[in-house]
């Protein structure tokens, strides 16, 4: 596996090589096996032995991962509830960007079977679709400098063109993120019995504890000229606001899901749970779907077969593969290092 | 000093009979009216400060390559830089990110350019700080300058003026164009080498006019003045007019006064000479053309990929603005939390189609990254080490002359590995013009043992190659081999000789040294060629004060061969003076050697048209003899009847010296009669004395009276040394497939010689000699000329589609003179296709302008690479104009030539090696490495930037088309700075398919490099549809497993920076997955960076993650509190990255498998170590592993085994077994 010797070529290039004491030693190359290009190397090759070995380890590890991934997300219990429409008064259904707008009272009910049972936590989603967190505007449009610091108030400059109101001053949490902030409420019972939803610990703790001041206070919010989504209590500090910690971390995907709080208590199988909502965001003007989502999770996440037939599929590819290798080598073997598949053999020059 | 006043005494003039000839009437000559633009020049002797002032304000004699200085650099290293339309688009686009149109921040646009046009400006400085201590050296060199009062003292070249007198002495260079005063001669003659500008061996004499020979010391200068007008500076090397006026009268002067800036003075001890022109002015460096830029044909191609990546780009970038055009006018309005009507200059739902526009810009910038800005700088760094590697090959180190290869230019590594004809000049490259005297034939004897180089290799092949092809043809017929065999054993008898350590003689025969010739049968014949040896000549001896021994110094290397020879034999050449030669003659029967006087009656030197030359002498008996040597054909023209004895063995003699690469001239002799001589000389001196312009023809005609019915003596056989393992490199050379041409300046015959000791020709080969008569051309009109030319070429065209046997070769073999008919644009495309039809060709006396000429022929007209190789300035031509030019730097006693004349080969080059053997080394090993490694580059950083640069193209079309990405802008900068980089150029620099050995071992492998099979469309179009395949993969499999529900356990869901970094990491998984997989080789270098820039990516998620949130944004503490403690995270990894690299890993495998390529085959034969267990198959194949060639001895080897075999065959069938074989 090493090239050690000096290589001894026919030309006699080589000749002169290790003779005795060079004249003139500042010109001669130093001697290094880095500056020969002959540092020890392994020179692994693809034999059949290993390109079989391979694609069988990769099927050996993989539909294993894809059995366990696709129980647990079989273990996954999920409810959703769709409710954008359903939860618009009959009249108002023609026109429902105007009832959305206006200041009527927005209750509305609903009830939901539990399937199977739930084991606590049961985490609460609300889900948004074809709302776009990921575009470039809204993305851009906040200063964490601002949220971070309560000197840094005034740092408004990324916010636009929601960073101050008309007089000037400017806007804590500034930006279009923190204005368009989901602001539908939920609340449970089950049997009559309210069902405490935890608002805490939803948000990343390191965003509460260092990206959202402790002493930064929301100010001038939804003062401006039009009101975008919740308000915010301007005595609790941004690092309590969880629901705004969690909207503000932007969503890949115009189709997303955010914690909205979390139910500790299990639910039995057939359970029967009431829901009264708030609807008050406005996904109407961009025919927004709205869904209310319980799940539960496992170690792999929420409900996601998709990875487990993922893992299943490329495994199952790979062991394929391993097997027709395997017959194409016990088929029609080529000899490893056979000379006669080499081109001058193959296709004999003039000799 | 004192040694050069003795040989003052001699005229040397008067050796000459041809050459050199003072035109008597030389003063009646009219001088040259001055007049007009372009003769305006005046230079005053010795007043060099009146021409630093106006109206003369002539340029100093400092010289400059460099391209910039410290003023200019910054502006034209910047320009030279935005040159590059790639780095015009990416300065554009840092332009344009400090406004908001750009996707990213400023800092991470601007700083990765800032870095690689940093990067490519200092290496570009450190270059030209090179070229300027290069000039200085030059520079700075010492010349002897007359300071005022007749003092001379050291100056600097540099500081040289015009009108300056300057002392050159032997060995030194001219420091600027001169015109000569004096010289040591007596007759003001000189010798000059003009190696350096025209590529000539042999000296040229330059003599001063009669009324400056006075001045012949240093005092005569004192008061030395004079007024030089002249020709403007001007490139023509061949011409000079001017007048010099002296004393109040006017003499004209022409070339034979101008001593030229770098060519080298020569046995003579000194001369005197005024400035005429310095520096910039001279005629060498109007000559010097800057040298062209040179790019690879594989940097060619990847423009090609850049325009092809470039219309992606503008592609995907017009679907993304339209896209966001109909997103704003139709969507946009309903997205209220975008308040799309506030202040949005660039998202205004009321004007799209300028959003549109905007957004184009935007998508440009965002999918720059398809285009790897990294890709340049990366090439360069990778060409900075491979070319540091080709500098540090302790292979390619001559300890000679401690010389080591030097890669001048980087950028032209890989365009080694492509090469397909090689263009060579002969003397200094192939050979050291240095002449050994080997054999002779005296009297129809040959003797002399020892083989040429030419043999000795042959016969080393042949013994091997019948030890592999016994083993083919298993014996079936085993006394034909053991009969070659035999024949093997007498050639290879003296391989283990040593060498001889005289310089010109490696002569030996018992039969003729030590005074043994006395006991041969044709003693008095023997004693007559040693005296023609040593008195047929021009040369000085000189005397070694401490040893006693003598050198000579002769015009030509052959005559000193023959010195050296004649004083081995005991004819010691000891002395010269006007009239008389003195040889010391060791008799074996007398202890000590008699000096003996032999006059010179006449000289009839050498001239090319006569190639002969005679003495005409008085032996101390009284007796005349003539004495003749030329070339065997003139001569034996000219025998006498009775002069024939020998003729017969000596022709046979000739032929075989011939086939053995020797250069052969025949002696032989005239006995004159007293009366006879005193005739012939009244008519020549007659002649001599004539006044007219046909004195030469008359005294041509007188002499060829003379030299007639001579009596044969013998030859010689002198080999023009080729240098060290010439024929064995070309062998190989031609056994790596490349095509080999000789272009020299030397003579026919020269070249036809060597073309036999290179093995370029052999015996049986059939050689086209397209030639013009010489008699006939002057007289004919140039059309019947040319047409006589084009029906030669037409001839010899159907001659070779006619042969019908396979081995038949050909070889072409053309003169200069015809070569500017057939390079004329008419008939330039029909030569092409005689030459490329031929296995070898040969031009002689080829110009250097021809040299450039004809490459570009070959060059253009078949459209492969070529390659020049030469070491003088007469190459110079060639060097440039091909696509590589290569240097030879080392060659003995020349080494003050590299440091001296920029204008020479090394300088000029893109590779300098010592020795024409190492040009093997530095193609087939470093070339075909360089030209692997540079084409996995690039193929592997297209891929590795496609798949990247897609990802952010689908993750456009679900943000609305907004430019918004999903990856941090830092993580992009990184991508191709650091994540990437490293591995990539580990790849270009380490990469070895197989090792040193084995690429020498098999030339055939060569032919992977000139056949592009590593670079060509398919491969590359394959390497973007895997990169394709990756970012597809990479991002739907990223997205459909983040798609909305929560990613672990703890209930929360992904945001875009969790999404964008595990896509991230996936990436930089999957691509240096694949480059481990791409490379073949891994020493702990490529471990490291490969591994460690995925655990650098890590790492700096770490960091970057731990920075205030200010900074890191959304990123912050990801890895350690969202993504690490997330099973999904790394399971999501690793599936992503075995399926991006599954496809190229089934598709290596499945050709492995079935088609496997030579180095596959060959790695898997090492590997398993089969080369040590089952030697016999190794030889075997590497004795296979080479291309069809019919030059080279190998094909030699072969032809004479075919021929012997096809002569045994016939024996057998038709005589009786018992004749014994003929010796060949």
């Amino acid at each position: 596996m090493m090239n050690s010797n000096a290589p001894s070529s026919s030309s006699g290039a080589a000749a002169s090589t290790d003779s005795s004491a060079p004249r003139r030693n500042s010109k001669r190359p130093k001697y290094s096996r880095f500056t020969q290009q002959e540092l020890p190397a392994c020179k692994p090759i693809l034999t059949p032995r290993w390109v079989i070995s391979a694609f069988m380890l990769v099927s050996i590890v993989f539909i294993p991962i894809g059995v366990a991934s696709l129980f647990a997300s079989r273990d996954v219990v999920e409810i959703v509830n769709r409710y954008e429409t359903d939860c618009i008064p009959q009249p108002s259904r023609s026109d429902k960007v105007k009832y959305i707008q206006s200041s009527e009272d927005k209750t509305c009910n609903r009830t939901l079977r539990v399937p199977k049972h739930m084991k606590q936590p049961i985490y609460v989603y609300y889900q948004l679709d074809n709302f776009y967190q990921n575009h470039r505007r809204y993305v851009k449009s906040r200063s964490d400098e601002q949220l971070k610091n309560s000197n840094s108030e005034s740092d408004t400059s990324s916010c636009k063109p929601e960073g101050t109101i008309a007089n000037g001053s400017s806007i804590v949490p500034c930006g279009l993120i923190a204005w368009s902030l989901f602001n539908d409420t939920y609340s449970f019972s089950r049997n009559n019995q309210q069902l405490t939803v935890n608002k805490k610990g939803i948000s990343w703790k390191s965003d509460r504890e260092h990206k959202f001041g402790k002493d930064v206070y929301p100010k001038n919010f939804q003062n401006g000229a039009i009101r975008g989504g919740a308000n915010l209590t301007t005595s609790i500090a941004l690092s309590e606001q969880e629901d705004l910690i969690v909207w503000m971390r932007t969503a890949a995907l115009p189709t997303f899901r955010k914690l909205y709080g979390k139910i500790e208590v299990d639910l039995q199988e057939n359970e029967i749970i009431e829901v009264t909502l708030q609807n008050n965001y406005n996904t109407y003007s961009f025919n927004g779907k709205k869904k209310l989502v319980l799940s539960t999770t496992t170690w792999l996440g929420g409900k996601n077969d998709f990875l487990g037939i993922a893992y299943l599929t490329v495994g199952g590819l790979c062991f394929f593969l391993a097997m027709a290798f395997t017959i194409v080598y016990l088929v029609k073997p080529r000899r490893l290092g056979d000379p006669s598949y080499l081109s001058w053999n193959r296709n004999p020059g003039g000799h | 000093m004192a040694r050069g006043r003795i040989r003052a005494r001699i005229r040397r003039s008067h050796l000459y009979t041809f050459a050199c000839i003072r035109t008597q009437d030389a003063e009646l000559e009219e001088p040259h009216q001055f007049e007009g633009p372009g003769y305006s020049r005046i230079v005053y002797c010795n007043e060099p400060r009146r021409h630093e002032k106006k109206p003369l304000n002539y340029c100093t004699n400092y010289i400059s390559t460099t391209k910039y200085n410290i003023i200019t650099f910054l502006p034209k290293a910047i320009f030279e830089q935005f040159r590059r339309v790639a780095n015009l688009y990416f300065l554009l686009a840092a332009i344009l990110s400090l406004t908001d149109v750009a996707p990213f921040s400023a800092l991470s646009m601007i700083a990765p350019l800032a870095f690689v046009v940093g990067l490519s400006m200092a290496k570009e400085a450190l270059e030209d700080w090179r070229r300027f201590i290069q000039d200085m050296k030059v520079n700075m060199r010492k010349a002897k300058v007359q300071k005022g009062d007749g003092v001379f003292g050291h100056k600097p070249w540099m500081k040289l003026r015009v009108g300056d007198v300057v002392k050159v002495e032997k060995d030194q260079f001219f420091p600027a164009d001169l015109l000569l005063l004096s010289s040591s001669y007596e007759d003001g003659i000189c010798y000059v080498e003009t190696m350096n500008l025209d590529g000539e061996t042999n000296l040229k004499v330059k003599r001063a006019l009669e009324v400056t020979l006075p001045l012949e010391d240093d005092m005569a200068f004192k008061d030395f003045s004079g007024k030089i007008k002249c020709e403007d500076p001007n490139p023509n090397l061949y011409t000079f007019v001017g007048n010099l006026e002296y004393d109040r009268q006017i003499y004209p002067l022409d070339l034979s006064q101008i001593l030229l800036r770098d060519s080298k003075l020569r046995n003579t001890a000194y001369v005197y000479g005024v400035v005429i022109f310095t520096g910039p002015d001279s005629k060498v460096m109007q000559n010097a053309t800057k040298s062209p830029s040179k790019r690879s044909r594989i940097e060619k191609q990847m423009d090609k990929i850049i325009y092809v990546l470039f219309s992606l780009l503008v592609l995907i970038s017009l679907i993304s603005s339209i896209g966001f055009a109909v997103k704003t006018e139709y969507q946009m309005p309903d997205w209220w939390y975008l308040q799309p009507y506030i202040d949005s200059k660039l998202y205004d739902p009321t004007r799209p189609a300028l959003s549109g526009l905007f957004h184009l810009v935007t998508a440009l910038i965002l999918y720059g990254y398809l285009i790897p800005i990294s890709l340049y700088v990366s090439i360069e760094v990778v060409k900075v080490l491979q070319a540091m590697f080709i500098n540090q090959d302790i292979h390619m180190y001559d300890e000679e002359t401690g010389t080591p290869a030097q890669a001048r230019t980087s950028n032209l590594n890989e365009e080694l590995g492509q090469v397909d004809t090689i263009l060579s000049d002969k003397t200094g490259t192939l050979t050291c013009n240095q002449m050994d005297f080997l054999k002779c034939s005296i009297a129809g004897m040959a003797y002399g043992t020892r083989s040429s180089e030419v043999e000795l290799a042959a016969a080393r092949q042949m013994a091997s190659e019948l030890d592999v092809r016994d083993s083919i043809s298993s014996n079936k017929n085993g006394t034909d081999a053991s009969e070659i065999e035999l024949e093997t054993v007498v050639t290879c008898k003296d391989v283990k000789d040593q060498k001889s350590p005289i310089k010109g003689f490696s002569f030996e025969d018992s039969r003729l040294m030590h005074g043994n010739w006395v006991k041969e049968p044709n003693a008095d014949v023997i004693l007559l060629f040693f005296r023609i040896l040593a008195l047929c000549h021009t040369a000085i001896p000189e005397e070694n004060e401490e040893t006693g021994a003598f050198t000579y110094e002769a015009e030509s290397p052959d005559e000193g061969a023959f010195l050296v020879a004649a004083r081995e034999f005991g004819f010691e050449f000891c002395r010269r003076t006007q009239s008389s030669i003195f040889v010391r003659e060791r008799h074996p029967s007398s202890e000590q050697p008699i000096e003996r006087e032999y006059k010179i009656l006449n000289l009839l030197d050498f001239t090319s048209k006569r190639k002969r030359m005679s003495v005409i002498i008085r032996g101390e008996d009284g007796q005349i003899f003539l004495l003749c040597k030329g070339a065997d054909s003139i001569i034996f023209d000219r025998l006498a009847k009775n002069g024939r004895m020998f003729e017969e063995p000596t022709t046979k003699h000739l032929n075989d010296y011939g086939e053995a690469g020797l250069r052969t001239l025949a002696l032989a002799y005239r006995k004159l009669e007293e009366a006879e001589y005193s005739a012939w000389n009244n008519d020549f001196l007659k002649a001599k004395t004539s006044i007219g312009g046909d004195r030469e023809a008359m005294l041509e005609r007188v002499s060829d009276l003379m030299e007639r019915d001579l009596t044969l003596v013998g030859a010689t056989a002198v080999e023009d040394k080729l240098q060290k393992g010439v024929p064995q490199c070309i062998d190989k050379l031609a056994q790596a497939g490349l095509k080999i041409w000789v272009l020299t300046g030397d003579k026919l015959e020269t070249a036809i010689n060597i073309g036999f000791a290179c093995s370029l020709l052999r015996q049986g080969m059939k050689q086209i000699c397209i030639t013009t008569n010489t008699d006939t051309s002057a007289q004919d009109s140039n059309e019947a000329v040319k047409e006589n030319v084009v029906m030669q070429i037409t001839n010899a065209s159907q001659m070779i589609k006619l042969e019908k046997d396979p081995h038949a070769a050909f070889a072409l073999i053309i003169d200069g003179k015809t070569l500017t008919y057939a390079l004329e644009d008419d008939l330039k495309h029909q030569f092409l296709n005689l030459a490329v039809g031929c296995s070898s060709v040969i031009c002689c006396r080829v110009s250097p302008r021809q040299k450039a000429l004809v490459t570009r022929l070959v060059k253009e007209g078949t459209g492969k690479t070529t390659l020049a190789i030469g070491d003088g300035a007469n190459d110079v031509g060639m060097i440039q104009e091909a696509d590589i030019g290569v240097g030879i730097s080392g060659v003995e006693g020349m080494q003050v030539y590299k440091i001296l004349s920029f204008l020479q080969a090394v300088m000029a080059s893109d590779f300098a090696i010592a020795q024409f053997r190492f040009l093997e080394r530095l193609l087939v090993v470093h070339g075909h490495w360089c030209y692997k490694r540079i084409a996995q580059m690039i193929c592997y950083f297209f891929y590795k930037n496609i798949a990247f640069g897609l990802t952010l193209f689908y993750f456009e079309a679900f943000t609305g088309f907004s430019g918004q990405s999903v990856y941090d802008d830092w993580y992009m900068l990184l991508f191709n700075v650091i994540l990437t980089s490293l591995p990539v150029i580990s790849l270009g620099v380490f990469e070895q398919d197989v090792s040193s050995e084995i690429c020498l071992q098999f030339p055939a492998l060569y032919q992977q490099g000139p056949k592009n099979l590593f670079f060509d469309w398919s491969r590359i179009f394959g390497w973007m549809g895997n990169g394709l395949y990756s970012s597809l993969i990479i991002f739907f499999l990223n997205v459909i497993i983040f798609y909305d529900q929560s990613f672990r356990s703890g209930g929360q869901t992904a945001d875009m920076s969790a999404v964008g970094t595990t896509m991230f990491t996936c990436i930089i998984w999957a691509v240096n997955c694949q480059i481990a997989l791409t490379m073949s080789h891994f020493t702990w270098i490529q471990h490291l960076l490969v591994w460690g820039s995925v655990a650098t990516w890590y790492l700096f998620l770490l960091l970057y993650g731990m920075m205030s949130p200010v900074y890191s944004g959304n990123a912050f503490r990801l890895l350690v509190e969202a993504l690490a403690p997330a099973p999904i995270y790394w399971i999501t990894t690793l599936l992503v990255t075995i399926t991006c690299n599954l496809p190229y890993l089934a598709h290596l495998s499945f050709q492995r498998c079935f088609h496997p390529m030579d180095h596959h085959i060959i790695q898997e034969i090492k590997y398993y170590k089969k080369d040590v267990e089952d030697r016999h198959m190794w030889t075997r194949e590497r004795s296979k592993a080479r291309q069809e060639t019919k030059i080279g001895f190998t094909a030699r080897v072969d032809a004479t085994i075919r021929q012997l075999r096809g002569r045994l065959t016939k024996k057998y069938s038709t005589l009786p077994p018992q004749v014994a074989m003929p010796p060949s």
